[in-house]
């Protein structure tokens, strides 16, 4: 055993060249499975974290034409307490059209909701300065809010200017007790942007909006496993109050991922499949090297089954030098397609490291090829003639 | 007991090969026997069938009818893998062309038939240098075949022969590829061979290599036309055998 890799690796060095363009079929194969399946799943995993800084835990819903039917918030909150321990957190959301004015200054496109305390976590915000809406702020209907960063910069100057001061939506006067740090860079900001935002207590807003009735809600469950099981049950709670599917939406945000994931999976394993098959191309290389490698050592066959070797000793000898060959053009394929992936992944600017998978699936494919690619070949310089072998010069 | 002197028995063997439609034989009902500790040249022209026969004794090829027991064993029914063995166990090649691997170094080249023996490195290593000494090349051993001339290439082919202690020594015109003064160490080294108590069989086409054997078979047609003493061969030729 010891002697055949010797023998092989003795083999593959005489014979650098062809040795060498022999791998190169497996190299590439490797290096493109490696690249392609790890880009993809490095620019998979970025799409996915995009969506995941949107909420996966978060579930909407939406009452159409509330003109004429409304969702209680009560109704909401007794679903969040019987459902502890799968929904941890609700937000209703009421949007009131408005202007907000700090004495002269006037912004018109700014996203003006009315949400609970929850809220800011359902969405994933971070304070800049102050504090959060509170549960008494909900219940008082305290004429508070918490605004976004740029109608903080753009009203007040700055974060600092702004806290603490007041603003007014529609006229009313609200008093900012906190500002939520910047989503963009500053020089990005835009009105109507993601930073051009005033939140109050929603209670206060169903006041400030003509009809009072909440069209939106929001539920964090505790995990994503749990989405799936809290959009059903608030389908049959809603269903159970408006006693028709048409009325209303619940949508899972984690159900968008679902679906991404599975047709990125999908365009994965075409390209993949792709590559693997110029892995085949280069098995079939592997093989054809071997039979012309047999058929050059036909005289060393000869010689060594008429000393006695038999055809198991001479099969593991050939077999043993085509998985050396794809092997070793393996292991190259891996450096290769390791280091053009974090290349292409720079260019692409996706972060992306070469998967333990793809490692193992194209090592496990390329001894594989040596094996199956090599059993012909090596089948053939088994079953020589040591009587022909031996006249062959 | 009589029946373990015979090493080689040949009884009744036929080697018919197709050449298109015709049936060539090369081996035409041969019987022979050598024993133990024999020394027989097997002598014939181009085609007369005794590469054939060579064959058949060194257990490369199998008769296309009759018995050939070598050691006690008929070859007849033998697969592939079990000829390898006895090859391996009981024959020690000597090839016209030498035959050893030019990759390989001369101690690696000796070592070939007790590796396909199984036998550890250790002790392979010892008996091939052993093998080695035998014929004079112990300090060459690292060297490559191609750095030896001709003759020391057929010595260490002889080596290579021996580290397996063979019953039987098969020399296939030893001495076909050497000048003449070579040609006379290496059989010397065969004669001393056969003093030492091997059986030894040699194939060959020339009368005078043939004659330095104790017995002497001549091969025409594929048929045993001679079998007897060196000297009995010497009077038969002169008496115009052909």
């Amino acid at each position: 055993m010891i002697q055949s890799f010797k023998l092989a690796i003795n083999s593959i060095l005489t014979n650098k060249m062809r040795s060498f363009l022999t791998m190169l079929g497996i190299i590439i194969g490797v290096a493109a499975v490696i690249i392609l399946v790890s880009v993809v799943s490095g620019y998979m995993g970025q799409v996915i974290e995009s969506f995941a800084s949107m909420g996966v835990n978060r579930i909407s819903i939406n009452v159409r034409n509330t003109r004429t039917r409304s969702l209680d918030d009560k109704v909401m909150y007794e679903f969040l307490d019987e459902n502890y321990e799968i929904v941890n957190k609700l937000s209703p959301e009421v949007s009131v059209s408005g202007t907000v004015k700090n004495g002269n200054n006037s912004l018109t496109s700014t996203t003006i909701m009315g949400v609970s305390e929850d809220y800011m976590d359902i969405v994933s915000y971070k304070l800049e300065q102050g504090r959060n809406l509170s549960y008494s702020d909900l219940a008082g209907r305290s004429a508070v809010c918490v605004i976004g960063y740029y109608v903080a910069y753009d009203l007040f100057g700055s974060s600092d200017k702004a806290i603490n001061d007041s603003l007014k939506v529609n006229g009313k006067p609200l008093t900012i007790v906190g500002v939520i740090e910047p989503q963009e860079e500053i020089k990005n900001m835009s009105e109507g942007g993601t930073d051009d935002f005033v939140w109050m207590p929603y209670t206060l807003a169903t006041k400030m909006t003509r009809n009072g009735n909440i069209s939106n809600y929001y539920i964090n469950s505790v995990d994503t496993s749990y989405t799936d099981e809290i959009t059903d049950k608030l389908k049959s709670t809603l269903y159970g109050i408006f006693k028709s599917e048409n009325f209303y939406s619940v949508f899972a945000n984690s159900s968008i991922i679902s679906e991404l994931d599975s047709s990125i999976g999908t365009l994965s394993a075409l390209l993949g499949g792709i590559a693997g098959i110029s892995l085949l191309v280069a098995g079939i290389g592997v093989m054809n090297i071997m039979l012309v490698s047999v058929t050059e050592r036909t005289r060393e066959i000869g010689i060594r089954k008429a000393l006695g070797a038999k055809q198991g000793v001479i099969m593991q000898q050939f077999v043993i030098e085509a998985a050396v060959t794809s092997t070793l053009g393996g292991l190259i394929g891996i450096i290769l397609g390791s280091v053009l992936t974090s290349v292409v992944g720079a260019a692409m600017s996706i972060t992306c490291y070469p998967t333990i998978g793809s490692i193992i699936l194209s090592v496990s494919v390329s001894v594989g090829i040596g094996l199956l690619f090599g059993y012909l070949p090596a089948k053939r310089a088994a079953v020589l003639n040591p009587i022909d072998a031996l006249r062959t010069d | 007991m009589i029946e373990n002197q015979k090493l080689i028995e040949l009884i009744n063997v036929y080697k018919i090969y197709l050449m298109g439609n015709e049936q060539v034989y090369a081996n035409d009902n041969i019987n022979l026997t050598i024993n133990r500790g024999e020394f027989v040249a097997i002598v014939g022209k181009s085609g007369s069938g005794k590469s054939t026969l060579m064959n058949i004794i060194g257990a490369l090829d199998k008769p296309t009818s009759g018995k050939y027991i070598l050691n006690g064993r008929d070859t007849f029914t033998m697969t592939d893998d079990e000829l390898a063995e006895i090859r391996n166990k009981t024959v020690g090649f000597i090839f016209q062309q030498y035959n050893l691997l030019p990759k390989l170094n001369l101690l690696e080249n000796v070592e070939l038939p007790l590796l396909y023996a199984g036998i550890s490195n250790k002790e392979r290593q010892r008996r091939a240098l052993e093998s080695l000494a035998r014929v004079g090349l112990k300090e060459k051993y690292a060297n490559m075949p191609n750095q030896l001339s001709g003759g020391q290439q057929q010595r260490v082919s002889i080596a290579r022969a021996l580290a397996g202690n063979p019953s039987l020594l098969l020399a296939d015109e030893p001495t076909g590829a050497l000048d003449s003064k070579t040609s006379r160490e290496v059989l010397n080294f065969i004669k001393k061979l056969h003093s030492e108590g091997n059986t030894i069989v040699m194939i060959t086409h020339d009368n005078a290599i043939a004659l330095e054997a104790k017995r002497i078979v001549r091969i025409k047609d594929g048929q045993i036309i001679f079998d007897g003493t060196s000297d009995e061969y010497k009077e038969a030729i002169e008496q115009g055998l052909k």
